[in-house]
């Protein structure tokens, strides 16, 4: 009974250490919320309103029926039509057009006699991404407009065609991708962060010594350290998911408590690990950088913005230690793919041993110090 | 410094002994922050092991292309032209297809995300290929991911297209489509992500480099009141401001050349520019990372809330909002106006054209005039918030 009253006086006192003043209480409220905005519209792999150029030097019916095509799809904007050669090479180097659309005089004439009529497409390849994105949408096209020129013209259709449907997100919006995984890289952020600074902190100015005289022993100390984070994550998680379903709109095709679950372990891993900075940290700037060296290869190998089955065999396994790569697999698999608590218990376990391996560590360090 | 004048901080005209005295100053201002870098290695891990591991760990493991797609192959009725549809898919060494007799089987490998795809060829498909034409192969592709499902999708028609062509070619039938694609990818040919994510992410490591390291070690002194200590020495604040950021300035360039070092030898990214400009641009944005951290400690006060601000500000809208991975001209304009402030967003355009396009003036020379602006209006803030201090 005594220990849980310790315990809990030790977590009030910590809560109110985190909400005392304004700033401390801002910087827990305020960046997030804005980031989850900026982020859910900015980080996008859609292509919209891209800008282009185009350089038709036919202008018969049939290579302005392909430009208007081009043009008029939703994900280009046409700002410049050209007359030369030599406008194509400055419009792409000073990136004022990801791409140019080139056809030649002959066009229509060659598509007349039955010719192959080329469609010159020059995409800037900076970003090789968005090459590879807007090549495959004027690729959409020319086979469009092909096909159409062929029954128009009562041509038999080709042997075999491609029908292609993509199942849980039907209309490829990139923004029920990357929306489902800033629940896990802010809640990551914000809970590590005050995790690993809460003991860096009273160790540097002292108080920690003040913490170790009284009854409590380490374990104690550690439990009340690490329930306000848990608190403090929890809220912001579920803050975020909210604004996920109902200001986002991405769908909630599973079960609400397998995602929660899953948050409550991801939540729990991830101050596991923050404790362990911290009992590793003894100034608040190690603190920070341990919870960075943390916190940026977590985000960047996640599967957040670039799939994991890209990496190399040794990086993948990497992954596997990564709280938010499973928690990822959660949010996404409950929300878009409909999955419930069974098929996700390959998910759920390695949080769990993550929190478990990562809390012990913790515990035993901050004995080890102590003596 | 005993021999500099009390009021020499309020700006009488300079006296040779005084210009000495100031020399002196900032000498040692400057050896005394190095002595403490040397202390304390976690500003030196900050600067090198930091970039080092991640660049590694990045250049490795991160990657746009799609790889490695396993394929679910149902074929109905398994017959010359279904074998030879999917030893199109075998060359291509982007994809792992695996037969499946149906599309239950197959569709429950689909569930447990073993496969990526699903190519569904009926048990007609035979018939209607030989036949009336149009033969439909379903594609079924996992869209959660968008961006994969997209380019995968159009791998899976590339496959396609060439078989077609194949097909017909050996049945003597032109069928040619009318009008044909001649794609021509600039500065990327191979289309290698890589070459545009290293030079982004050498932007984003500076970020955290410069802001995170100042901002740490100057509200730590703000914590300890070691500044207001310093502050009542007669040195003046523009030697202040020099003094501390000098020595983290001289950490940051040498990180950067270690980035780049490793950049164009281990991953052979091609570096078309000249060095000159890429000193000259690195050392522009070392300067507004560090205005950014100086301010950030001055602001927050404390180390704590300088910590977080630091990361807060530096590394996710550097990572999201800077063009290094999401294309800036998609985002919605009212996101497009605020990634105007993210001082990464000015170099990752000057990196990627450095290393990719070569020395393409109008985007250089424009992106060094807006972080030129950035850096004014940083070291100019941060000093009047130093003078607010001292009040």
């Amino acid at each position: 009974m005594d220990v849980v009253a310790r315990i809990l006086s030790l977590a009030l006192k910590e809560l109110l250490a985190l909400l005392r003043d304004t700033k401390s209480r801002l910087i827990l409220i305020g960046p997030p919320i804005l980031q989850l905005f900026v982020f859910g519209y900015g980080a996008t792999f859609d292509l919209n309103r891209v800008p282009i150029a185009v350089y038709n030097e036919d202008r018969s019916a049939p290579a302005r029926e392909l430009v208007a095509r081009v043009v008029g799809s939703a994900n280009f904007r046409l700002i410049r039509e050209i007359g030369h050669d030599g406008e194509i090479a400055p419009l792409i180097e000073n990136r004022r057009v990801l791409a140019v659309l080139h056809l030649g005089p002959h066009f229509s004439q060659q598509l007349l006699h039955g010719e192959p009529a080329p469609v010159q497409l020059l995409i800037d390849g900076r970003n090789s991404n968005t090459a590879l994105i807007l090549l495959g949408y004027v690729r959409e096209i020319t086979t469009a407009f092909g096909a159409d020129w062929r029954s128009a013209r009562g041509e038999a259709p080709p042997p075999a065609v491609l029908k292609v449907h993509a199942l849980y997100n039907q209309d490829l919006r990139s923004q029920w991708f990357i929306v489902p995984g800033i629940i896990g890289v802010l809640t990551l952020v914000v809970t590590t962060i005050v995790t690993a600074l809460s003991v860096a902190r009273e160790r540097e100015l002292g108080t920690f010594d003040q913490l170790l005289v009284t009854p409590m022993t380490p374990a104690e100390i550690l439990l009340g350290k690490a329930l306000p984070s848990v608190l403090i994550g929890l809220v912001e998680g579920g803050f975020i998911l909210l604004a996920t379903l109902f200001w986002f709109e991405v769908p909630l095709r599973g079960e609400l408590g397998a995602l929660l679950l899953g948050m409550l372990l991801f939540v729990f891993s991830a101050v596991g690990i923050g404790l362990m900075i911290s009992s590793l940290a003894t100034t608040q700037q190690q603190g920070i950088l341990g919870a960075f060296l943390f916190l940026v290869p977590a985000v960047i190998l996640s599967g957040f913005a670039t799939p994991i089955q890209n990496m190399p065999e040794a990086v993948q396994h990497l992954t596997l230690i990564n709280p938010l790569r499973w928690f990822l697999v959660v949010a996404r698999g409950v929300l878009l793919e409909g999955d419930g608590y069974a098929s996700l218990a390959n998910a759920y376990w390695p949080m769990a041993l993550i929190a478990l391996i990562s809390s012990l560590v913790a515990a035993w360090m901050f004995r080890h110090r102590m003596a | 410094m005993s021999d500099a004048h009390p009021s020499a901080g309020t700006g009488q005209p300079d006296t040779v002994s005084s210009i000495a005295a100031r020399r002196m100053r900032l000498l040692g201002l400057i050896s005394k922050e190095i002595l403490q870098i040397k202390r304390d290695p976690s500003s030196l891990a900050i600067a090198f092991v930091l970039p080092i591991v991640l660049l590694l760990l990045f250049g490795y493991g991160v990657s746009l292309d799609a790889r490695n797609l396993g394929i679910a192959f149902v074929v109905e009725q398994p017959d010359a032209d279904t074998a030879s549809l999917l030893g199109a898919f075998r060359q291509s060494r982007l994809f792992e297809p695996r037969e499946y007799q149906d599309i239950q089987t197959a569709e429950r490998a689909f569930a447990a995300r073993d496969v990526f795809a699903i190519v569904w060829l009926r048990s007609d498909f035979a018939r209607r290929l030989r036949g009336q034409g149009d033969a439909p192969i379903g594609v079924i592709v996992n869209g959660v991911d968008a961006n994969q499902a997209r380019i995968g999708t159009g791998y899976i028609q590339g496959v396609w297209r060439n078989w077609l062509a194949g097909w017909l070619r050996e049945r003597g039938i032109d069928g040619s489509p009318p009008a044909v694609l001649e794609p021509r990818i600039w500065f990327n040919a191979a289309v290698r992500s890589r070459d545009f994510l290293v030079p982004g992410l050498i932007a984003i490591l500076m970020t955290l480099i410069g802001a995170l390291l100042t901002s740490m070690v100057v509200a730590r002194e703000w914590e300890r009141g070691t500044m207001e200590a310093l502050l009542v020495t007669p040195i003046r604040i523009p030697e202040l401001m020099l003094g501390k950021l000098a020595p983290y300035f001289a950490l940051g360039m040498g990180s950067m050349l270690l980035c780049v070092g490793v950049g164009v030898g281990l991953f052979d990214i091609p570096l078309r520019g000249s060095v000159l400009v890429l000193l000259a641009t690195s050392a522009l944005f070392m300067l507004v990372a560090l205005g950014m951290g100086l301010l950030i400690s001055i602001i927050a006060k404390n180390q704590y809330v300088a910590g977080q601000m630091a990361i807060i500000t530096t590394f996710l809208p550097a990572f999201i909002l800077s063009g290094f991975i999401f294309a800036i001209g998609s985002m919605p304009a009212p996101i497009q106006w605020i990634s105007h402030v993210v001082p990464a967003r000015y170099f990752v355009a000057i990196l990627q054209t450095l290393f990719l396009a070569g020395d393409v003036w109008r985007i250089i020379l424009f992106n060094s005039a807006a972080l030129l602006l950035m850096m004014v209006l940083l070291l100019g803030r941060a000093r009047g918030a130093f003078k607010k201090r001292l009040d």
